[in-house]
């Protein structure tokens, strides 16, 4: 795979270090939730499956800490980062993957729809580039309202297939709204190679409506949190849409259940990224390399996290179900 | 009320000019909307009082203003999308199927899409097969979304307030052929509640139950059926989703015979869903089948010799109201 053209270190970073110490939890957050739901899954415990976003920790972190909490953000199927990032609570997660009366959406959404209006989530959403159009048109009620809230549009590489992308990236343009797509290049497309699948340059879809967009290497959490800022103050401005396509890796499966890999990648890749590119393993590098945290304080860091998840993951194996009458409730409003 | 006469296409007008007034949230969005007032002029002289940024041209996209009217639903506006022809709603299926009719079952009831998707329906007006059809059935099926299909300009103007003002998705089907049709409308502000059908006409002998324009074919069937000493009710559905199931049965049970009449395709259509209400709620009542006319179940073919034989007319529907009276 060819290198994004910008370098890793442009970012070279102006966290302090309690805001590293939170990208870096906030991300440990996700990837330990995810191993979680995996065990869930294989205990069966869990009515059908989920996607997991393991690999991918650093896009949702960067770029939800460079958003306020009023800020909009839609998400997809491989959802649950995006949601914790944003910053919904992992109990109540669990006990909707659970299907129990306390999740986020009383369970009737699931692990590919969890929403959460308090923190701007405008709902995660199975219709692959389904939300496209949500996200624009959120963008475009900031705008009309005269607030100064930002919508962001996260889907995989896999939507850039879809018509409804790219009209609303023209509308969007034509009318700057503040959005900004976030493209998250796993590469794959379920279980196909996007170089299958996409045509041209990723990049260049966007720069023809005119949008303002940056590649970046997407392991890289403080290079994708420095872009964010940069991105979503240039939108709060007025200054209109941006494209940001993030390099990343799917180091699970396209589900849960998806365990045989060989036939569209090879073992040798996903080891390759899981080695030399996991987020998490390199931000913890840098943590300690520039003193932020020594070995001792990510460990507690981690037995904090396990802990909050083991707990939350209890509350919802524990939770109740929904009344069987809610199965005819909230279809209209 | 003192009334006067207006066009439905002056009613649609009126309604969005009023509620657009009332409440800031209100805005429009749809191709030719703005300087133009639609193809059929609907909307004429909306953006000189409101702006072109509260009546928005926009461009060739019909999935992506019906994404953009849902997202902006979700976050306290009130679009109203215009889809020029019904046809177009092929275009626009995900987001409204998908998107707006499930997000708020979806969130556990806590998120809303209060948007209006304004459309048309209607054959005979020789634009043939992707400009004619009458697709209501399609949105009536899912559930989440409200679809109404107004006959007259005075329901169209409550109707049409009272969508703007639901918190629901709420589909508003206008048959083209009737924007030049006048009635009645009052001078002074109403809304007509989704989900009440209105007894257009009264009758004793058979209930024709219709839908948009159909309505007018019924009751001009009534007309011809009193010279044959037939008394015709006339049940004006209004929405067909929320279904006004109890004067729809009570006008069965009271006559014993009803037709079902819509313009939409026969086959596992609004005209079916109908008959199974009054076969299910009025069948000990009932002397006869009941029966259904919709469109023909063929793609709406250019020729206007062909055109014609597609939909029901006030002499097809005269006939099958005699037979089911015995006097054919």
């Amino acid at each position: 795979m060819a290198r994004p053209k910008q370098s890793r270190t442009k970012a070279a970073s102006a966290l302090s270090r309690d805001q590293a110490l939170h990208l870096y939890r906030q991300m440990l957050k996700i990837r330990l939730f995810e191993e979680q739901v995996n065990q869930l899954y294989l205990a069966a415990k869990m009515p059908g499956l989920a996607h997991l976003y393991i690999g991918e920790e650093a896009i949702a972190v960067g770029v939800c800490e460079a958003l306020r909490r009023d800020d909009y953000i839609t998400s997809t199927h491989r959802g649950h980062g995006h949601c914790l990032a944003k910053g919904a609570s992992v109990d109540k997660m669990f006990a909707e993957l659970l299907g129990k009366a306390p999740g986020y959406c009383r369970g009737k959404g699931g692990s590919m729809h969890i929403a959460d209006q308090d923190t701007g989530n405008l709902g995660a959403n199975a219709i692959v580039g389904g939300s496209a159009g949500i996200a624009t048109g959120a963008a475009m009620s900031a705008k009309m309202r005269g607030s100064d809230q930002v919508a962001v549009c996260f889907f995989g590489e896999g939507a850039l297939g879809q018509g409804l992308l790219y009209e609303v990236m023209n509308m969007a343009s034509l009318w700057k709204l503040p959005v900004i797509y976030v493209c998250e290049n796993n590469q794959y497309n379920e279980y196909t190679s996007y170089r299958e699948t996409t045509a041209g340059e990723v990049a260049a879809r966007a720069e023809a409506f005119g949008i303002h967009t940056e590649t970046i290497e997407g392991q890289d959490i403080q290079l994708v949190h420095a872009t964010s800022l940069t991105l979503v103050e240039r939108a709060r401005r007025g200054e209109g849409p941006a494209f940001l396509q993030c390099h990343t890796y799917r180091f699970y499966g396209h589900h849960v259940g998806d365990i045989d890999r060989s036939y569209y990648r090879s073992k040798q890749e996903e080891e390759e990224w899981k080695g030399k590119r996991d987020p998490l393993l390199l931000f913890a590098e840098w943590l300690q390399k520039s003193e932020m945290a020594d070995r001792k304080l990510l460990d507690q860091i981690q037995n904090e996290i396990a802990m909050e998840i083991k707990e939350a993951a209890d509350f919802a194996i524990n939770a109740s179900y929904p009344d069987l009458d809610e199965v005819s409730q909230d279809v209209y409003a | 009320m003192p009334a006067r006469e207006i066009t439905f296409s002056q009613a649609i007008n009126e309604a969005l000019a009023e509620e657009m007034r009332r409440d800031p949230r209100v805005f429009i969005i749809g191709e030719d909307v703005a300087e133009a007032g639609t193809p059929f002029k609907v909307l004429s002289g909306l953006v000189k009082e409101f702006g072109t940024k509260r009546v928005i041209d926009s461009p060739i996209s019909e999935a992506g203003i019906t994404g953009i009217g849902v997202g902006a639903a979700m976050t306290g506006l009130r679009p109203v999308v215009d889809i020029m022809f019904g046809d177009f709603i092929t275009l626009t299926m995900d987001q409204l199927v998908n998107q707006a009719a499930k997000i708020h079952y979806m969130s556990g009831g806590k998120l809303k899409v209060p948007m209006v998707l304004r459309t048309t329906l209607g054959a005979t007006r020789r634009s043939a097969a992707q400009h004619s059809q009458s697709l209501h059935a399609w949105l009536s099926h899912t559930p989440g979304l409200k679809v109404a299909v107004a006959s007259t300009p005075h329901d169209a103007k409550g109707l049409l307030k009272s969508a703007i003002r639901d918190d629901n998705p709420v589909i508003f089907f206008e048959d083209k052929m009737m924007y030049q049709l006048k009635g009645a409308v009052p001078t002074e502000e109403y809304i007509i509640p989704l989900g009440v059908a209105d007894v257009k006409r009264v009758g004793s002998d058979v209930t024709l139950v219709a839908t948009s324009s159909m309505v007018h074919v019924a009751l001009a069937a009534a007309d011809t059926l009193q010279a044959d000493g037939i008394s015709a009710e006339v049940v004006d559905v209004r929405t067909t989703v929320p279904l006004d199931r109890q004067t729809i049965i009570e006008s069965a049970k009271k006559t014993s015979r009803a037709i079902v009449i819509d313009e939409g395709y026969e086959r596992y259509g609004v005209t079916a869903e109908i008959a199974s209400v009054i076969a299910d709620g009025a069948f000990y009542y009932l002397d006869a089948p009941v029966k259904r006319m919709g469109a023909m179940d063929v793609p709406v073919p250019f020729s206007p010799v062909l055109e014609d034989q597609t939909v029901p007319t006030a002499e097809s529907v005269a006939k099958i109201a005699k037979m089911l009276c015995g006097k054919t």
